[in-house]
């Protein structure tokens, strides 16, 4: 074409980025990889290829870790890690500068090399991914610096097994490695098989940077390798990736022991107001998701409209995708490169000719590992499209009439991971965010990522957060050396002595007393054998019915701060004023002369999460961004926790009164051996404002309450504090559902001290929403 | 598109030549209150377009051309003389040199306009005489806009009597400032009254309008009176053109055009002196509005030292070598 019919057509044109660089970067390597194990690459062995989606070429030859090359890399970094941990944050801040430093010099080699890895637009490898990945170690480069005075008591839990996705295989390395390495742990991470060659350029920039050998070492291959690496000798597993993977991975680590954290899939809700600046949402949808090909966990992929403007939005919408260019990932000028792997393509293809909306797509597409920008309108929350993920450029829409409505619509799924709000009004807006059930929420906006912003998700979209010092939390531990827990047996005998008058113990469900479903109560002796009550055995229905009542007293959770405080109080004065009485009720039970001490500790327990309960503050995260990016705490929702044996009230009170203080709602399983002082606090709690179903109380075999509770899908998250050991028990149960668990495995904690409060239980009892706000006038 | 590719590059680039004028409607306040804009949401677009959009080899050749072919070649200063202005519309006439034009196949490419004070529009009509190139002529009391409203909508009758085709009135900001659109679109509609035949481009000084909501009111208000441009400011405001109010503009002549079916043009003004910010105009402007208004009867460039900017870049195009002002003609 000449230039005088470009200047009659006025296309665009080519505009390639060269691939010359870093194909001779691979070249330069024979194509071909080996594993990156303690500072060096290994000998290539069984290989699988690694191709260009966007053209079918092989771009390299990688190799299939075995089981012995993950054992020599959790060996390596094992090896490494103490070292590694005794060299101090401000060292370590030395290596993670060198490494954001140098990703910055490399930059367009890493930006061209996961174009042609992954496919996805140069624009977004070059203007997004890679300018992030350098954030990310420069955030956390501060965080190493600052561990020692600002995380005091904190430790690096050790060798960390890190499994990432392929949709942004750069970024998610750094955000598993920046904090690992900040806070003194090594790694053993896998790349996506689909998208290693970055992973493989970093190990190089890791040479150059002269981090000391093992500290981080990457092996390739399928999911096998990561079932090797989760098997492996590790202090934890960090896993991006699907649902359903996540959910074997839970159920694998169950009871090990293992630190967990899961970002995983979602279809997360993008609700546009009448008021909102329709042509702004229209573009933040193409962010949303057209960004990455709609391949992103927190992809704006179903569309809530307002009914009034719905027809008005979607003309502009489909107006707006008919200007989307989709093609060559390398080119400056396109929107939508290729579909990661042509098996994907045929995953999203299978996905949307099942649809049973009316299906929108720009043409033309070009032919090959490519999926037209799509729309899929006239969904109701019944069509399948609507719950499930597809994970490709694809929307999904349907309507709402109120803010209400918006809301039921939006928080009508499993998953949980981010969701928009597009208004003008700020009352709307902010009302809005915060009530919907996602770990990221970005009012007036789409996909906005900073390392210094808590990212992560809610129900079956995982657990932990990445990101922030919030994020540090999952790379480190308590540096104080637990016990193991001792079992204590219930007394037995059969020696009985005539009461005054008989008492009954129940259930305490939704502010009532009750009888336990099953009718069955077990005889509790003291220390001599005598008979001094008996406990009721709850069941599952027990259970069931607990958890309705706690469903229900959803209140509780929107209550203010002080409001919840002050009912705190109250139960920590009633209990004072009956301290004599229940002294009196643990020394009979345990045989012990502890009880007077108890009773004072639990009031003092009950007065310090009174004192936290508006006092756990959010945080505004310094992100580039005119506006804020509020890091709020928000109740998880319902807790279930079983108490510890020993200290029946004070475990009890432990357990109880963070969760309460920070708006959860809680169903607690009572001392096993000893429980008749919960039995006997229902009635403090009675007389103490506590609105009913906030606190329930049950009775009965921890062992057989535990699958039910682990199990139960309206239940946010488990806590087990047990003498029988549940922990295995429940991390798998809690796979279900992927609620949140916290779990002794077998270990001790001193409840008479400060191991038994504090910020641990409060972070525990809270979900991170991170709001994202811009402004301006 | 309407228009075909035998039309003559000469062609007179005024709209009534491709496209039935827009004669404005009823001020339907509804409309007007509905308009949105979301400051971070727009810069966000605004800043990302660059980096979506990239022009290599001819196809940055051509729309650079696109671009001069686009240019209100502007002198607007109190020291102006006819000998001055005939220098520019000698310009105008032949805006890059003979050879670079021959290079491109681009022989006869024009400005899209010259833009002067009132007093400079004889002189400017007789030195384009024959060449095709309308003269357009600032009105109104520019740059405030604050003489007596008799002597603004005089002014108006002057100009177009002096040989004015195009006349760039001023809105008065404070009717934006005080929320009187009902008073702006009664100016507007008299402006208009008083252009006749000549087009009229509306001035908002979206600078001094203070957001982006207003800057959004105020254009389709001014559509609605029957504007056949609306362009962004003076140049002699703080801030002149920028690519957030260019979007709000263009987002705002967009939803006019879906509703009447009438094409307005649009100008930005003022702090466009690089090629490279041309390009990322042209191309929000394909973008946003479509192919169609990449033509100079809907889209406009207010710039003064852009195109020399632009004859240095083609050269580079022409001979591979980074070129110098002065082996450019100037005005």
């Amino acid at each position: 074409m000449s230039v005088k019919e470009i200047f009659e057509s006025m296309e665009y044109g080519p505009a390639p980025e060269s691939a010359a660089e870093a194909l001779s970067w691979l070249a330069d390597r024979g194509n071909r990889f080996g594993q990156f194990i303690d500072g060096a690459f290994t000998a290539p062995g069984a290989p699988f290829e690694s191709r260009n989606p966007a053209s079918g070429d092989v771009l390299a030859t990688l190799t299939q870790a075995t089981q012995a090359d993950v054992d020599a890399a959790v060996s390596a970094a094992r090896a490494a890690q103490g070292k590694w941990e005794k060299i101090g944050g401000p060292a370590r801040a030395r290596h993670l500068y060198a490494i954001a430093r140098l990703v910055q010099k490399h930059a367009r080699l890493f930006a061209v090399l996961e174009t042609l890895d992954n496919g996805k637009p140069i624009r977004e490898s070059r203007d997004i991914d890679i300018p992030l990945v350098a954030r990310h170690f420069y955030h956390h480069a501060g965080h190493a610096q600052l561990m020692e005075s600002e995380m005091p008591g904190r430790e690096a839990l050790g060798v960390c097994g890190q499994i990432i996705p392929w949709n942004f295989p750069l970024l998610m390395l750094a955000w598993k490695v920046a904090p690992a390495l900040a806070m003194g742990n090594t790694v053993v991470l896998k790349p996506a098989e689909w998208t290693s060659l970055t992973a493989l350029l970093f190990a190089d920039i890791c040479r150059q940077a002269g981090l000391p050998k093992g500290v981080v070492n990457i092996v390739t291959g399928d999911g096998a390798v990561g079932e090797m690496i989760t098997a492996a000798e590790v202090d934890k597993i960090a896993f991006t990736g699907s649902t359903e993977v996540g959910r074997k991975i839970r159920e694998a680590t169950a009871g090990s022991g293992k630190a967990l954290t899961l970002e995983l899939g979602g279809k997360s809700p993008y609700i546009v107001f009448e008021d909102a600046d329709l042509d702004s949402a229209v573009e933040g949808l193409v962010d949303a998701i057209w960004f990455n090909g709609g391949q992103v966990c927190c992809a704006g992929s179903r569309l809530l409209v307002q009914e009034g403007i719905a027809e008005r939005f979607h003309a502009k919408l489909k107006a707006r995708m008919e200007k989307l260019r989709i093609g060559d990932p390398l080119d400056k000028c396109i929107d939508v490169g290729a579909i990661v792997d042509p098996v994907q393509r045929e995953r999203i293809a299978a996905m949307v000719e099942g649809s049973d909306g009316e299906v929108f797509q720009p043409g033309p597409c070009p032919e090959g590992c490519f999926y037209p920008p799509t729309l899929i309108s006239g969904l109701s929350p019944a069509s399948k499209l609507m719950q499930d993920e597809i994970f490709g450029p694809v929307l999904v829409s349907t309507t709402f009439r109120t803010p209400s409505e918006a809301v039921q619509l939006a928080d009508n799924t499993r998953y949980g991971l981010a969701a928009s709000v597009w208004s003008e009004n700020i009352n709307t807006a902010l009302d809005i965010a915060p009530k919907l059930a996602a770990g990221v929420i970005w009012v007036n906006g789409s996909n906005m990522f900073d390392a210094a912003a808590p990212f992560g998700g809610l129900r079956e979209s995982g657990f932990g957060r990445e990101g922030g010092p919030e994020g540090l939390q999952a790379y480190t531990r308590d540096a104080r050396k637990p016990k193991a827990l001792k079992p204590i047996a219930p007394f037995g005998g059969d020696e009985a002595e005539p009461q005054p008058v008989d008492r009954t113990a129940k259930l305490y469900i939704g502010g009532k007393q009750a009888r336990p479903d099953g009718g069955y109560a077990r005889a509790v002796n003291d220390r001599r054998g005598k008979l001094i009550g008996q406990a009721p055995l709850a069941n599952r229905k027990d259970l069931r019915n607990a958890v309705e009542a706690a469903r229900g007293a959803a209140a509780w959770s929107s209550a203010s701060a002080h409001t919840r405080a002050q009912v705190i109080y109250y139960i920590g004065e009633n209990l004072s004023a009956r301290a004599e009485e229940f002294a009196a009720t643990l020394d009979r039970m345990t045989g012990a002369r502890t009880g007077a001490s108890e009773v004072e500790k639990s009031v003092e327990r009950l007065f310090t999460y009174a004192a936290w309960a508006d006092k756990f503050d959010g945080r505004i995260a310094s992100v580039p961004l005119r506006g804020a990016a509020l890091a709020m705490r928000a109740p998880c929702g319902v807790i279930g926790g079983f108490c510890p044996d020993a200290f029946p009230l004070l475990g009890l009170v432990s357990l109880m009164a963070p969760a309460i203080a920070m708006g959860n709602r809680a169903i607690l399983v009572a001392s096993e051996p000893f429980p008749l002082a919960a039995t006997e606090f229902y009635q403090v709690l009675e007389t103490s404002d506590v609105p009913g179903g906030v606190v329930n109380i049950l009775t009965g075999s921890h062992a057989e309450l535990a699958p039910a509770m682990a199990g139960h899908m309206d239940i946010e998250a488990v806590w087990s504090f047990s003498g029988a050991d549940l922990s295995a028990e429940i991390e798998r149960g809690a796979a279900g559902n992927l609620k949140r668990s916290w779990v002794n495995y077998a270990q001790d904690r001193d409840w008479m001290r400060a191991d038994g409060e504090g910020r641990a239980f409060l972070e525990a009892a809270t979900e991170v929403k991170t709001v994202w706000i811009p402004w301006g006038a | 598109m309407l228009e075909t590719t035998e039309a003559p590059m000469t062609v007179t680039h005024l709209p009534q030549t491709l496209e039935p004028r827009n004669p404005g409607m009823p001020l339907e306040m509804e409309r007007v209150m509905r308009v949105r804009a979301n400051r971070s949401a727009i810069e966000r677009r605004a800043a990302s377009l660059p980096g979506r959009r990239s022009l290599k080899k001819d196809f940055q050749a051509a729309w650079l051309a696109r671009a001069i072919s686009c240019i209100d070649l502007t002198t607007l200063a109190g020291d102006d003389t006819p000998g001055r202005v005939a220098r520019l519309c000698a310009k105008a006439k032949q805006p890059v040199r003979e050879d670079l034009l021959a290079a491109l196949g681009l022989e006869g490419l024009t400005t899209g306009a010259v833009c002067v004070y009132h007093d400079m529009i004889a002189p400017a009509v007789q030195a384009l005489e024959g060449s095709g190139i309308p003269v357009a002529a600032v009105s109104t009391g520019f740059p405030a806009g604050l003489s007596p409203f008799p002597l603004r909508v005089a002014e108006i009758g002057e100009s177009v009597k002096a040989g004015a085709r195009e006349i760039d009135i001023v809105i008065s900001r404070r009717l934006v400032l005080t929320g009187d659109w009902e008073g702006l679109y009664d100016e507007m509609r008299q402006f208009r009254e008083a252009c006749g035949e000549a087009h009229v481009k509306a001035i908002l000084a979206t600078g001094e309008l203070g957001t982006l909501q207003n800057v959004a009111r105020a254009s389709m208000v001014c559509m609605m009176a029957g504007a056949d441009f609306i362009k962004t400011s003076t140049g002699k405001e703080g801030v002149n053109a920028t690519l957030p109010v260019s979007l709000v503009m263009m987002r705002a002549i967009r939803e006019y055009y879906e509703e009447t079916g009438y094409r307005v043009g649009y100008k930005p003004a003022g702090g466009i002196s690089k090629a490279k910010d041309a390009l990322t105009y042209l191309a929000l402007v394909k973008e946003e509005l479509g192919d169609r208004w990449l033509r100079p009867d809907l889209f406009r460039f207010g710039a003064s030292s852009l195109l020399g900017d632009i004859e240095r870049q083609l050269e580079h195009h022409v001979t591979g070598a980074y070129s110098a002002s002065w082996r450019h003609a100037i005005a």
